[in-house]
């Protein structure tokens, strides 16, 4: 049963530069229980994409499309429908648990006031109620440390307190943004292995949204590749890691040392992620992609399903990008002078010291403000 | 070959009053790091791991100078660096320079990337023409692969990679002969991170340059290092060449470390087995008697409450009164522990 529907989400910011497009008809959708993973570089728009569902975005940004959350309509919808199903059918969690607590109230009467609020549970109740569910996210000594203030825990406790809270009205689904990125290993995995924990007990569906793809790799069914505010690629998680069909996706993979293997050097992927308030014409990772053709550069590429589950955005032929055929492997240098440089490498390596390269610095393509 | 940096011994302490305690009250040792020994061969790379609170941070800046330290660090012309003035020390910053984590914070906002990166070269160097300067920044720009045109800019207009590589320039353009890196791609997206890591054994490979290489992820460490050294609390808990450590770590500690790190495979991460670890990291003001990774081993028995185990000679050195793979009995005894 689908739970969670997005249709054509996009969101815009309006800022004094510029309009920025940080979310670009997404088009997504969660069943009941499942894991999602949605994976991408900063800026990419995956946090956007949450925070525009839960109808969190900031003052300047506008979302537009369709949410539909248990065959509701919730994108745009009134704060007093939303505030019935914030916490109560959807919870978030943050990536730093620690400016997401109240630093002044006890996690006890922080936790209390969810309960109070949406439950109509007294206070006895509700706190009662909470230490259960700090019991239930294997934090030691649940009864006496709910009279502690945030401070007092450690990161990890932190964000298992967030947890916690987050559960404490059984939603149908958890939206976690990026729940371990300021953790250590070792506690990652334990925060990562108690949320599978719980979402088994509690039968809920969860968005994880992570830059980690050793992460995603461990928990997640299925999984959403963004760059530039869309969806590059999308299916379950085996077959996309196993052999990536966009070449963003394969990037990624290439690019990441592993901890399990002896990799010779790390295919960097060249340039830098677009800027979104100068989105480019055609397909953002364009300036940056092995495999680029004629129509890249001005026609951005519509997310097709191409095998049963799986769908990815890109001209180049499935079989060409499978085979990894890559057409230019990145030179070294011109990985490292690619941060700068334009779109277009029509300029040779050797000429980046150049003056040949003066022109180069006020393109769209770097970040440099004009 | 004569070792460029040999460390024994060495210690920082910082005085702290502890939470809560009256304004009066004595402050109390906290040992950041505590006893820490290691030599460093000219053009090798010695990586540095660790949960945050380890000390490797302070490790490394200890080495130059910026906080007190005692112990001995002997350079490779026979000074201890850590006996040295001030002044005298100035000497030795030419062949130690360090890279930064945040690559923003780390640049000065109201200088541009020219003087950023020039700026060591006019203190050490004052005598140097200006002309040699800027001629010498433009070549380091280009070596890093920054735009030499771009050197009127300030750092705001540039992006974090983009930083990353002037914080590089910045300190390779004194010619050192060790750079300290202290989680210099961990503030990076996956991409980028790729791209600096490559650069970074690009220069060290043509320049000859021995690294210290801290940081947190397991994985680029393994990538970029010649060996590793693992801190828990101050203390070396195994220290070996990166393919010893990695294939066959022998501290239980290490071997938790390892199988905690995710991997991009999912048939992998799901199917393999995760070491736990009890409990949160100890306060360092009251670190455990004997092994301090001892409150939270699978492993601990009596033993390692009652004395310290002293890291073992050789390659492959490790501090632990039990070494040795841990066994699918004791993995599953700590997972019930964990549990419970």
């Amino acid at each position: 049963m689908t739970l969670l529907t997005l249709t054509d989400l996009s969101v815009r910011f309006q800022t004094n530069d510029a309009e920025v497009r940080a979310v670009n008809d997404v088009n997504l959708s969660v069943a009941a229980g499942e894991t999602l993973g949605i994976v991408g570089e900063s800026g990419s728009g995956k946090s956007q994409l949450s925070f525009a569902i839960m109808g969190l975005l900031a003052r300047n940004g506008r979302a537009s499309g369709s949410v539909m959350f248990d065959g509701q309509e919730i994108l745009n919808a009134p704060v007093k429908l939303l505030n019935r199903i914030r916490a109560e059918q959807i919870a978030m969690i943050f990536q730093d648990p620690m400016t997401s607590l109240n630093p002044y109230m006890r996690v006890a009467d922080q936790m209390a006031e969810v309960l109070t609020l949406h439950k109509g549970l007294s206070k006895r109740d509700a706190v009662a109620e909470s230490v259960r569910m700090l019991d239930a996210v294997r934090i030691p000594d649940a009864k006496g440390r709910i009279r502690l203030f945030p401070h007092e825990f450690s990161g990890g406790m932190r964000q298992r307190v967030m947890i916690a809270m987050a559960l404490l009205c059984r939603p149908k689904l958890l939206i976690a943004d990026e729940p371990t990125t300021a953790l250590d290993v070792t506690v990652q995995a334990q925060i990562m292995a108690l949320l599978s924990d719980l979402q088994r007990d509690f039968g809920m569906a969860m968005i994880l949204i992570t830059h980690d793809l050793g992460v995603v790799a461990g928990s997640c069914e299925r999984v959403a590749v963004m760059y530039g505010g869309r969806i590059r690629e999308t299916g379950p998680v085996r077959p996309i890691f196993a052999d990536p069909t966009h070449p963003y996706t394969q990037g990624l993979l290439d690019a990441i040392p592993r901890v399990d293997q002896d990799d010779e050097e790390l295919r960097a992927i060249p340039g830098q992620p677009p800027n979104m308030s100068r989105p480019p014409s055609g397909c953002a990772f364009e300036p940056r992609c092995p495999y680029r053709r004629e129509g890249c550069a001005s026609i951005d590429p519509p997310l097709e399903a191409f095998a049963p589950g799986r769908a990815r955005a890109c001209h180049a032929p499935v079989a060409e990008v499978a085979a990894r055929h890559m057409r230019a492997d990145p030179q070294p240098d011109l990985v490292a002078a690619g941060d700068a440089l334009p779109a277009d490498d029509t300029l040779p390596a050797g000429a980046v010291a150049g003056a040949g390269a003066a022109g180069a610095t006020q393109t769209p393509g770097s970040e440099a403000k004009p | 070959m004569s070792d460029l940096l040999n460390v024994r011994d060495l210690r920082v302490t910082f005085q702290i009053r502890r939470e809560g305690a009256m304004p009066w009250a004595a402050p109390q040792p906290l040992r950041a790091v505590n006893g820490v020994d290691f030599a460093l061969a000219p053009g090798e790379t010695l990586g540095v791991v660790g949960e945050s609170g380890c000390g490797k941070s302070t490790l490394a800046r200890a080495l130059i100078g910026l906080v007190p330290a005692t112990g001995q660090a002997e350079w490779i012309d026979g000074k201890d660096l850590l006996a040295l003035t001030p002044r005298q020390m100035m000497a030795y910053r030419q062949d130690i320079q360090m890279v930064f984590q945040d690559p923003l914070a780390s640049l000065n906002p109201r200088m541009t990337v020219g003087q950023i990166i020039a700026e060591p070269l006019t203190t050490h160097r004052p005598d140097l023409p200006r002309a040699q300067v800027r001629d010498r920044v433009k070549a380091m720009m280009d070596k890093v692969g920054l735009l030499p045109n771009q050197i009127n800019r300030y750092s705001h207009e540039f992006s974090g990679g983009q930083c990353q590589r002037i914080g590089i320039a910045r300190a390779l353009i004194v010619e050192p002969k060790l750079i300290i890196c202290d989680e210099p791609v961990s503030a990076l997206d996956v991409s980028i991170q790729a791209q600096v890591i490559n650069l970074l054994i690009r220069l060290q490979k043509e320049l000859g340059l021995a690294l210290i290489f801290i940081a947190h992820d397991l994985s680029v460490v393994k990538h970029i290092s010649d060996r590793v050294m693992v801190l828990y609390l101050g203390k070396v808990m195994e220290t070996g060449p990166v393919q010893a450590l990695y294939s066959n770590p022998q501290h239980p500690y290490t071997q938790a470390l390892l199988s905690a790190v995710p991997v991009p495979d999912p048939t992998i991460e799901t199917a393999k087995t995760i070491v736990p670890l009890a409990g949160d990291l100890p306060s360092p003001m009251n670190p455990p008697s004997g092994c301090v990774f001892r409150t939270r081993c699978p492993r601990a028995r009596a033993e390692c409450a009652a004395s310290v185990p002293v890291l073992t000679v050789g390659d492959h050195q490790v501090a632990c009164h039990f070494p040795g793979p841990l066994t699918e009995a004791e993995i599953a005894h700590a997972r019930r522990t964990e549990a419970a």
